[in-house]
């Protein structure tokens, strides 16, 4: 059979492991072989590695309503040069995806740009005010792919345990931003000596830890009103930033809780030490945290505790960051540099298994939106991601896809970028230097 | 202005800014001391005014209300001669939704030779050094430094005291969300003094790197060379962080009778501007103890010395 398009002498890896070099047949969206065969086109990939295409679980892509700070056109286009072939996005746009048409009018966007797949998220309540349930069903029918009141907290936690309860029934996982409003209070960085010394209100650990140990205790309860039925996953803690967050969903974990948590690039790379410079760009939520704190995210992200990384992509506009630290707003604009950015800090800076790194960036993934996993083999759906193990290369925001053209990386010099994106056997999105038309 | 302080500053490798004392040395402090004492002198002529800043423009920009900070840089500036731009955010087109640096790239284009910031939230002054190519003076920002106040504390202790080599500085009051508070607890340390800050447990931050943290008044008092209490905003009781004024006063007023455990004759200071009968006791502020006019009369010479080491320095 002819393929469409021939990669040749291609390192193959993926969850799995290393899979030696091979001649990779695409056709018909499909990986048609991994011995050669005859090609419209042939890419010659020594010394570049094929993998599945990332999938993301959690970033903002800001439509409808905030297309200023990104659109889908952009923020797909990025997640492409990111080597994502799947993207999650949240609704906490303007106004919250909360029904299904809005859910159908994304699906439909994204279908005609061509670039990575969306898969929606939908809010859990109405407005994601956290007072009256969405309509789950329906949302689902329409394409959403989990419920989310991100953005913001779920304070209530009587309308949390009926969301977790009734989106179950209807096999929808719900992510929460677990911070306890509360202790969090106005805080914009981590609170600890730093935080006192700049003068800084701070966001202290124990709001994330006494939010996820209230979470897991309504799972625990909801769970107890599902006698026999046991989901793969019903909650997923979004961006753990800290240690006790962790410990909390090990021990949840090991009592057999169908609980999934991801971990941002950021949390993994940067820590509270960068606000030290006083600047806007490193303001997220949760907070960048200790290096202890990134230290035992590491270990979890390794053990698997950690189920995936999941980016929080939140692009905002230049003049938004450029506001003062407790004015701009929380967010850092990452899907196109993740990869690479934890390939060279965790893979080459600290020896984490090649594998492991793949498995959270795509199977990890794929388990919290109830994805199929991906094989590097005959038959398998040809959404890959190509990327260059060697070159180095820093970290230009200038040239960013997404609107957010500046980054708390800017000028790190980075090896494992992308160099080419297919979706279902379509080159999505290739580097010029490989000379492969989309 | 003696030729002799200008040989002195091109001896001295100075910060281009001021934005806390992080790149501060004591010895650029004592030496902006000496400066400061100079300009006391020239506080006390007739005419109190110098050439030294003459052709210069100084931007006063406040994106947060204060008069008294202003007018105390305003006036420094014009003493030595330079000119005057005010800027502030609350009556210009900061309230029309212009960023931070808009409004700075804005006043640049006119020609400023050192900018005096004041802001609401801490850091702004640092992401204008990263905009301006110009010195930068902070003015307070948020709840993180108010450098020039601690100076004019500092100075004004030093008038009274003589050394602040092992002198216990009693801080009072809302710590936690006190700019004053934590450029004392920055620069008295470095200049040999040991600082203790006191106030309610929910005030107080977790920690500050060499200032001693207490709740208990009287450990903070006890024997203190000198006692400074700051401004209560009664703010902090709405956002629930304080039940009530009679409940700070039962616990952290300063009265006649608790400045008594302090050594006899340790002056008391005040930031201003005062509530008075909340922090203080009634009449302290006007007492034989009390440092707080001094410390405004002081404000204006280390303010000049400030511009003077920052510009004149640059100069050269």
């Amino acid at each position: 059979m002819k393929g469409e398009l021939l990669i040749k002498n291609v390192r193959l890896l993926d969850s799995r492991g290393e899979h030696g070099k091979a001649d990779v047949l695409i056709g018909e969206g499909k990986i048609l072989g991994l011995e050669g065969g005859d090609a419209e086109r042939v890419l010659e990939a020594d010394g570049l590695v094929l993998t599945p295409g990332l999938c993301d679980p959690h970033a903002h892509l800001r439509e409808p309503g905030q297309e200023v700070k990104e659109e889908l056109a952009t923020g797909l286009l990025a997640a492409l040069r990111g080597g994502y072939t799947d993207v999650a996005s949240m609704p906490n746009t303007t106004p919250p995806v909360d029904t299904p048409e809005a859910v159908m009018a994304l699906v439909e966007k994204a279908r005609n740009l061509g670039y990575a797949r969306l898969y929606p998220a939908a809010a859990l309540t109405q407005g994601q005010e956290g007072k009256l349930l969405t309509e789950a069903r329906l949302l689902k029918e329409a394409g959403a792919i989990m419920l989310t009141d991100d953005g913001r907290t779920n304070e209530d936690a009587g309308v949390l345990a009926l969301g977790l309860s009734y989106a179950a029934s209807w096999g929808l996982v719900v992510s929460v931003h677990a911070e306890d409003a509360g202790l969090r209070r106005g805080g914009v960085m981590n609170e600890g000596p730093l935080s006192y010394r700049l003068g800084l209100p701070g966001n202290p650990a124990a709001a994330e830890a006494a939010r996820i140990a209230r979470d897991l205790e309504i799972v625990r309860y909801v769970m107890s009103r599902r006698e026999g039925q046991q989901p793969s996953t019903l909650l997923h803690v979004q961006h753990l930033s800290t240690r006790r967050g962790l410990e909390l969903i090990r021990q949840a974990k090991a009592e057999g809780l169908p609980v999934t948590t991801e971990v941002g690039p950021h949390h993994l790379t940067l820590t509270d030490a960068a606000l030290e410079s006083l600047d806007p760009v490193y303001k997220v939520a949760p907070p960048l945290r200790t290096q202890g704190d990134a230290e035992a995210l590491m270990a979890g992200l390794l053990e698997g505790t950690i189920d995936c990384i999941g980016t929080d992509h939140a692009p905002h506009t230049l003049a938004e960051k450029e506001q003062d630290l407790l004015r701009a707003p929380f967010g850092i604009a990452n899907i196109e540099v993740a990869w690479p950015l934890l390939y060279t800090e965790l893979v080459l800076g600290r020896g984490f298994p090649l594998p492991t790194l793949l498995e959270r960036f795509t199977d990890g993934a794929r388990r919290v939106l109830s994805l199929p996993p991906v094989r590097l083999e005959a038959g398998a759906e040809a959404s890959l991601m190509l990327f260059d193990p060697h070159s180095e290369r820093a970290v230009n925001p200038a040239e960013f896809a997404s609107k957010a053209k500046f980054s708390p990386w800017a000028g790190w010099k980075l090896q494992g970028w992308p160099v080419m994106t297919l979706v279902e056997g379509r080159v999505a999105w290739a580097h010029e230097r490989l000379g492969v038309g989309t | 202005m003696g030729a002799g302080v200008i040989a002195m500053e091109q001896s001295t490798e100075k910060p281009k800014h001021l934005l806390d004392f992080q790149g501060w040395s004591r010895a650029q402090v004592e030496s902006l001391f000496e400066t400061a004492r100079m300009m006391q002198e020239v506080l006390e002529r007739p005419v109190k005014k110098v050439p030294a800043l003459t052709g210069f423009t100084v931007a006063t920009v406040f994106f947060e209300s204060s008069t008294r900070t202003r007018l105390s840089f305003e006036l420094a500036a014009r003493r030595m001669s330079a000119d005057v731009l005010s800027f502030s955010g609350a009556t210009s087109s900061m309230a029309k939704g212009e960023s931070y640096k808009d409004t700075l790239l804005t006043l640049d284009a006119m020609g400023i030779d050192a900018y005096v910031i004041r802001v609401d939230a801490a850091g702004v002054p640092h992401q204008a050094v990263k905009w301006l190519g110009k010195p930068v003076i902070n003015a307070g920002d948020g709840w993180r430094a108010h450098p020039t106040q601690a100076l004019l504390d500092a100075f004004s202790l030093l008038e009274r005291l003589g050394t602040l080599e092992g002198k216990k500085i009693a801080i009072v009051g809302d710590i936690l969300h006190s700019r004053v508070a934590r450029s004392n607890a920055e620069l008295l340390p470095m200049l040999g003094a040991d600082v203790w800050l006191c106030g309610p447990a929910t005030l107080l931050p977790g920690e500050l790197p060499k200032a001693r943290l207490t709740t208990d008044l009287r450990e903070a008092l006890q024997d203190a060379d000198a006692v400074m209490a700051l401004r209560l905003q009664k703010e902090r009781m709405d956002k629930g962080l304080l039940p009530s004024e009679p409940e700070y006063i039962a616990g952290y007023q300063i009265t006649r009778e608790r400045l008594g455990w302090a050594r006899p004759d340790a002056p008391l200071l005040h930031p201003g501007p005062m509530n008075r009968d909340l922090e203080l006791e009634g009449t302290l502020a006007e007492s034989e103890r009390s440092l707080v006019e001094r410390q405004v009369a002081n404000g204006q010479a280390v303010r000049m010395a400030v511009l003077y080491h920052l510009l004149v320095g640059r100069r050269g």
